[in-house]
């Protein structure tokens, strides 16, 4: 309170204010930007594709969104579609059918994008390595960000990376 | 016995345990064929082949015997049996794509499994032939006619599916006909197993169908077993069989709550998936793996019930049946989720039976089909195994079907766990020659394993996954029906796409 005479004396003798400075003020608009993307940015929307698993990966995704596990808790929400996804979560190996599926899933993505591979078919092809209709791990087909392992992984463990992708996220 | 069998019976029989095999020539196989159409009784199980010849798995339903028999593939061909069994045609398919053997008269030799992606084709033939050239588009069946549309779905289809190309052929909002189309999912896993002792090709087994693998498991378990001549202890069936019936339970479970999800009724998965995560959680607790993969191996089990195993498996089952009376009540008792169950995707007793349907679609169907029960094996048996059975043959039997077989598992599970506690888990495969049949009765229906062994490593195998013979019921339960009861019937069948795939 008694600084508030001072300030208003200073004011009144304060030269014209300056137009501010544009490279000042974008360096805080990205600020700003990245602050909103903190507080406002904690959901991730998930995209599950199969690219040739054995179905076991499938099971213990599918009880991610069952009551006990319940990822939308986290901000995190299964999409029927990689239109409305940040995240692609793959299974298995990419069998050579599923290569262009794959792709098309991945191109149909809007930016930013990123892609986890979900069990060890997923990361190496696991024991299907070598079979002649497997093309190899997702990273074979599209760029991969993030890897969980397990055969298949539990949903807590599936839970977990989900959530340290959406911590990045949240932070970068 | 009929005309077909006695056709079976009368060829030459080769050493397969535990059913010879019976070599027809080509004329008896031709006959045979003929004969199939007047001969309801004889069900076709299985079709595969392998370098030189093509195998069938009949059984008569009549007297409940089952026929391995086989032809010579002479310049490539064979005599199909589509035209008088239906369900060959996907097997026929099958073969022509692995081995390139071409069904002679069959009714459909468009590709199957391979979409011309591969490297070679015929990659199970002696000699594959390089693929040169792009693939060719998928050809589906015309669907031309006064307003009439195509829908095409699939391979990926959104939510947590496994990828299948499906094509509705559709009027106005009615189904005229839905056309599947798999194989997306084809790894190879035939080519694998081959050269591989058992024991290394049990991990092969238990990755067929992760939602199976006991039950896939125990099958090719059982067959590496009677092709090298020898038995798993009691113990370890009586092990296996907690394994199998465990998962039956949490199979079941999650089809239940797949099926609410389906007809947008949450409360059935808010029921159902707690349940089944507790289960998987006692069977990690007791056999070190929340599916139980990789806890069969040829020759018995991997390890025995680790402490606190039973207990906490006993407390699961407390806890299932004491949310029974709930579960009964959420389904019977809720009138949205029954309209749109009841009379919706139908199979018709005529149907199931010209497929050879078994698990719960075939006997929502009445159809008294089990394979702990008849042929039986150990340590069914010894037990009373109940045969519950529904007439409907809609999506609401098949629901109360799964309902129905719960609290039989949970009798079966104690009944297993109160027995005694010793004996071996497992003996070693001797490097045998050999030929065997495995089956087991899984959570979906009846698996058949076949494998030859040549000095104790796999020569030739097939399994045969019960998603063979439901799929096409589940095309023609589509048929007449509503687009948006899609997702509903195909929950109500769960058919596998991985199974099937190889």
């Amino acid at each position: 309170m008694t600084r508030w005479p001072r300030i208003r004396a200073g004011l009144r003798g304060a030269p014209p204010a300056a137009p501010p400075d544009e490279a000042t003020a974008a360096a805080l608009a990205e600020r700003m930007a990245a602050a909103a993307q903190t507080r406002l940015g904690r959901s991730l929307a998930v995209c599950f594709l199969d690219a040739g698993s054995c179905n076991g990966c499938e099971l213990e995704a599918r009880m991610l969104a069952g009551a006990v596990h319940d990822l939308e808790r986290y901000g995190i929400t299964l999409v029927a579609t990689p239109r409305h996804a940040d995240v692609l979560l793959v299974s298995g190996p990419v069998t050579r059918a599923m290569q262009e599926p794959l792709l098309r899933a991945h191109e149909a993505m809007a930016e930013p994008k990123w892609v986890v591979a979900l069990g060890d078919c997923a990361i190496d092809a696991g024991v299907f390595k070598g079979g002649y209709g497997v093309l190899g791990g997702v990273d074979a087909a599209v760029p991969v960000d993030l890897s969980i392992r397990g055969c298949p992984p539990t949903p807590g463990q599936i839970l977990d990376a989900l959530r340290a992708l959406l911590q990045a996220n949240a932070t970068a | 016995m009929s005309e077909a069998a006695a056709l079976i019976r009368a060829a030459p029989a080769l050493p397969c345990a535990p059913w010879p095999r019976h070599l027809l020539t080509a004329e008896a196989w031709r006959a045979l064929a003929a004969a199939l159409p007047g001969q309801p009784a004889l069900a076709l199980l299985a079709l595969w082949a392998d370098s030189g010849h093509v195998h069938a798995l009949f059984r008569d339903e009549d007297t409940g015997a089952i026929l391995p028999a086989s032809v010579a593939v002479a310049a490539g061909a064979y005599p199909a049996l589509s035209p008088a069994r239906p369900a060959a045609a996907w097997f026929e398919r099958m073969i022509l794509d692995l081995w390139g053997h071409a069904a002679e008269g069959g009714t459909d030799a468009r590709p199957w499994l391979d979409h011309g992606r591969w490297p070679v084709q015929a990659p199970l033939s002696p000699r594959p032939v390089p693929v040169g050239g792009p693939p060719e588009p998928p050809g589906f069946l015309p669907a031309d006619g006064p307003g009439l549309h195509v829908l095409p779905l699939g391979p990926v289809r959104g939510g947590i599916a496994e990828p299948a190309q499906l094509r509705l052929a559709v009027q106005g909002e009615l189904v005229v006909r839905l056309e599947t189309r798999l194989g997306w999912l084809h790894k190879g896993t035939l080519a694998l197993l081959r050269g591989k002792s058992p024991r290394a090709a049990a991990r092969f087994a238990a990755r067929l169908a992760g939602d199976s693998t006991v039950a896939h498991a125990i099958a090719f378990a059982r067959a590496a077993e009677a092709a090298s001549g020898v038995a798993a202890p009691p113990r370890a069936a009586m092990l296996r069989a907690v394994m199998a019936e465990i998962e039956r339970l949490a199979g079941h479970l999650a089809d239940l709550a797949s099926l609410g999800q389906a007809a947008g009724f949450a409360p059935l998965p808010a029921l159902c998936l707690p349940l089944r995560e507790a289960l998987l959680e006692a069977a990690a607790a007791a056999f070190g793996h929340r599916l139980m993969m990789d806890c069969v191996v040829p020759g018995g089990v991997a390890a025995a019930i680790a402490p606190g195993g039973e207990a906490a498996i006993a407390a699961a089952l407390t806890r299932l049946e004491a949310a029974l009376p709930a579960l009964a009540r959420l389904h019977d008792g809720s009138g949205s989720l029954l309209r749109r169950l009841v009379g919706v995707g139908v199979v018709t007793p005529a149907l199931t039976r010209a497929l050879a349907a078994g698990g719960v679609v075939g006997r929502a169907t009445g159809r008294a089909v089990d394979l702990r029960r008849h042929p039986g094996y150990p340590p069914y048996d010894g037990l009373d195994v109940p045969l519950p059975s529904r007439q409907a043959g809609d999506a609401d039997a098949r629901v109360r079907q799964r309902l129905d077989e719960l609290p039989h598992a949970i009798a079966l599970l104690r009944e297993l766990l109160a027995g005694p506690a010793e004996g071996a888990i497992g003996v070693a495969l001797p490097p045998a020659s050999g030929e065997g049949i495995g089956f087991a009765e899984g959570y979906r229906g009846d698996i058949w394993h076949w494998l030859r062994l040549d000095g104790g490593l796999i020569a030739a195998c097939f399994p045969r996954d019960p998603a063979w013979l439901h799929w096409p019921l589940a095309e023609a339960a589509m048929a007449g029906g509503a687009v948006e009861d899609l997702g509903l019937v195909l929950a109500s069948f769960h058919d596998s796409c991985a199974g099937m795939d190889l």
